[in-house]
């Protein structure tokens, strides 16, 4: 790896999958003057990286009962979920600007009724407690699958997370992958004034679990690390994403404010539109 | 009359029903001894998890394995799984999977363990939820067709409630449940008791007694708590115009407020309602506890002639 390090082709292509689904996040929560922009920008990268190359998934037989599940543990991250099953053909693209309104099946939390979504979520803490039952399935099964789930920084305060910590371990889910979008922020403020949750990595560690640590936004270690962690043979695996809330939009990144809070207005929703238009990849 | 524990037949049947259906998974939080889901774990290691003292990934985890095409049952003691209510609202509810709760050791008759443990209000918060039903079996009879039901004719969530204690064995052997069907024990034409789990035998007794009073009851179980055989309601209120509810839970938000919604809103009759009342338990044996919170069968009969000395008023 040189100092100057290019992208590959391929990690080119997610990068702009992600910046189409960055756009998209923005639309959907300006179109619905509502939802959780700074979650949902932060994670992105992560999605992209999964969908358009890591997982195993057909959008055209998306119950297919060998296909990789995910579960959107942060079912505030609805935009992001939702932009990218669509971007990846799960659905018309028409639909997302049914974001939050009666009528459209896209509801505000991350809804199963959408299709290529695996479970409903919204209340933090038990969409990982899903995703367990799910690699439980899996194993049982002895099915190739495998799980993934993606829980915030600010969730991992709810209690449930460490019992679906503990029986991870137990279990030893080789088959259950999970990103933690650590942006640093939570609806209230910072996650160290919140509740400082300290060296997160040697907790879930001392957990019984195989943990890495990476920077979200980097397609390139992105994928590096879910191989490695795809490659588990002991047990179940959790990848620190480092992310910035906001990511891509100036005015949002590390704003609280962002967490819940679409643009307010014309101008700050072209800035953000010209923003991710100009993002580097 | 024979009495059998509910939660034995629970444990028997899960076996029986997992040898034939290799998609059952049983799930338990180290109450499994208890709740006899132990039996089904020994015969079926690989099918059985003990999740630890750990409701709530308990619960969310079960709805994985429902999403993933298993038929899963859960179970611990009544009053912890209610501290995932939210849970089973969002993750089992919402998503409307194929998880059946059969909790144990509910209501008051857990005797000595007291009042942390002797959940009376647990039918209501259960049935408040949509894609909910909630079925209180009467005997052993009763919850080994129940659960047959569950298994094979039906892929949404229940929540069936079971007791530690052996109840009265009341139905034949053949007898067969029907979702929201109730089951008129004793046929009556001056007043109706409606009742479910352990106070159906208890209403059998206050209903002999009442007839030395020249009352005429009848006697209904009602299993299933939701769906509510309004029909039963209905037709009680006008043959007999006089309801008295009983079961060994709150008054509020079980059967009593159940039949008197439908009263109120098809047909209006006096209603009594016997149950707990507003109150926590306490530490007892289990049958001392029935008269000592005035849910006994002499309680059952002075709350059906009270319904006739208003009807003077």
């Amino acid at each position: 790896m040189g100092v100057f390090q290019v992208a590959n082709p391929t990690d080119l292509m997610i990068s702009e999958k992600a910046r189409e689904a960055r756009k998209l996040i923005i639309e959907m929560v300006y179109s619905a003057n509502s939802g959780h922009p700074g979650g949902s920008l932060s994670i992105i990268d992560v999605l992209a990286a999964l969908y358009f190359r890591e997982m195993n998934i057909d959008p055209t037989n998306p119950n297919d009962p060998n296909r990789d599940r995910l579960v959107m543990s942060k079912g505030h991250a609805s935009p992001a979920l939702y932009s990218i099953l669509s971007l990846r053909g799960f659905f018309p693209r028409e639909l997302l600007m049914g974001f939050r309104k009666l009528n459209s099946k896209l509801e505000g939390h991350v809804h199963r009724g959408v299709p290529g979504v695996e479970s409903s979520t919204g209340s933090l803490g038990q969409g990982l407690g899903v995703a367990v039952g799910m690699a439980l399935a899996g194993k049982i099964d002895k099915a190739n699958y495998k799980v993934y789930a993606i829980i915030g920084d600010g969730e991992i305060e709810e209690g449930s997370i460490w019992e679906s910590f503990m029986a991870g371990f137990k279990y030893s889910l080789s088959n259950l992958i999970v990103i933690l979008d650590k942006n640093n922020v939570q609806l209230d403020g910072f996650t160290k004034d919140i509740m400082p949750m300290g060296d997160i990595g040697a907790k879930v560690r001392a957990f019984g679990w195989n943990v890495y640590e990476i920077d979200g936004h980097n397609i390139h270690e992105i994928t590096e690390t879910l191989e490695k962690a795809k490659s588990s043979r002991n047990g179940p695996s959790l990848i620190i994403a480092n992310t910035v809330k906001g990511k891509g939009v100036s005015y949002m990144e590390n704003n609280p404010k962002y967490h819940g809070s679409p643009p307010s207005d014309q101008a700050e929703y072209e800035k953000a539109l010209n923003d991710i238009k100009e993002l580097k990849p | 009359m024979t009495s059998e524990s509910l939660r034995e037949k629970y444990g028997e049947m899960l076996v029986k029903l997992g040898e034939k259906y290799p998609d059952i998974v049983v799930l338990d939080a180290d109450l499994s001894s208890s709740t006899k889901t132990a039996t089904f774990g020994k015969k079926f290691p690989d099918r059985f998890f003990n999740m630890g003292i750990s409701e709530q990934s308990m619960v969310s985890s079960a709805a994985g394995l429902a999403l993933s095409g298993k038929r899963v049952f859960v179970s611990t003691f009544a009053v912890f799984l209610m501290r995932t209510y939210e849970q089973i609202r969002q993750s089992i509810c919402y998503n409307n999977v194929n998880v059946k709760f059969v909790v144990t050791h509910a209501g008051i008759t857990v005797g000595e363990d007291g009042a942390t443990h002797q959940i009376v209000e647990d039918v209501g918060i259960m049935s408040g939820l949509p894609n909910m039903k909630v079925i209180v079996p009467v005997d052993s009879v009763e919850t080994k067709s129940v659960l047959e039901y569950l298994t094979e004719e039906t892929t949404t969530p229940y929540y069936v409630r079971l007791s530690r204690e052996k109840f009265p064995v009341l139905n034949e052997p053949d007898y067969k449940f029907k979702e929201g069907k109730s089951v008129t024990f004793r046929d009556g034409k001056d007043l109706t008791i409606f009742a479910n789990g352990v106070m159906v035998s208890y209403s059998l007794k206050a209903a002999e007694e009442l007839r030395t009073h020249a009352v005429d009851a009848r006697v209904v179980n009602l299993s299933t708590v939701k769906p509510i055989d309004r029909e039963a309601i209905i037709k009680a209120a006008r043959e007999t115009g006089k309801i008295v509810t009983a079961e060994e839970h709150s008054i509020y938000n079980g059967i009593g407020s159940r039949v008197c919604e439908v009263v109120s809103e098809e047909y209006p009759a006096i209603v009594k309602r016997l149950g707990m009342r507003d109150t926590f338990g306490k530490s007892g044996k289990s049958w001392e506890l029935f008269d000592y919170f005035h849910m006994g069968v002499q309680d059952i009969v002075k709350l059906g002639l009270e319904c006739f000395r208003e009807d003077k008023k």
